[in-house]
């Protein structure tokens, strides 16, 4: 389930006609990477795979933030 | 019965997230698309975080589901206001049936911040 979810945020973020749709396309991809890892943690028992959770949800909101920041940077 | 409300709270996020998913690619424009994606991604990590708690209740995942539930809900927030900002700021295409357009009349080299 969550890996089609993935898949189907994938495609908006190949056909997403501007540069926002994708960064917020990637912004999702993050949090359902954080979901796949949390479901990871629950089926095989380590919680290793919160502390990575907790990483890639940190590092996907400042990449949306340097994002943004470079949209507004660069408008014409 | 804490196994079944756990399974039950597992499939109900990973349903959200499917949702938000769905909504990303089928909604018609930017804003619209960040009102799904924020929503209900949030929602749908804070069921699999609580499933996962109520699998395993013990402090060491409770309080690392918590710290996570808690970091997704400020930032999430955030990064979707500074996105929204951004687009509009760029100019983004609303979508053709928006009936209320506040964003004021761009000017070349206009710089509203």
């Amino acid at each position: 389930m969550l890996g089609g979810a993935a898949c189907l945020t994938f495609i908006r973020l190949l056909k997403g006609p501007t540069l926002p749709d994708r960064v917020v396309a990637i912004d999702l991809i993050g949090v359902l990477m954080v979901c796949i890892l949390v479901v990871t943690a629950a089926a095989t028992d380590q919680q290793a795979f919160l502390d990575v959770a907790m990483v890639v949800a940190l590092i996907s909101f400042v990449g949306t933030v340097a994002y943004s920041r470079f949209i507004e940077r660069t408008r014409s | 019965m804490m196994e079944w409300l756990s399974g039950g709270l597992f499939v109900g996020g990973a349903t959200l997230a499917l949702l938000a998913s769905i909504g990303v690619l089928r909604m018609p424009d930017l804003f619209t698309r960040m009102q799904a994606s924020t929503k209900a991604s949030t929602l749908g990590l804070g069921c699999l975080l609580a499933g996962l708690t109520l699998q395993d209740p013990e402090f060491a995942v409770l309080i690392r589901a918590a710290s996570i539930a808690a970091f997704t809900l400020l930032t999430t927030a955030v990064g979707a206001h500074v996105i929204a900002r951004a687009a509009a700021l760029t100019g983004a295409p609303l979508w053709k049936g928006s009936i209320v357009d506040e964003r004021p009349e761009r000017d070349p080299g206009d710089h509203y911040h």
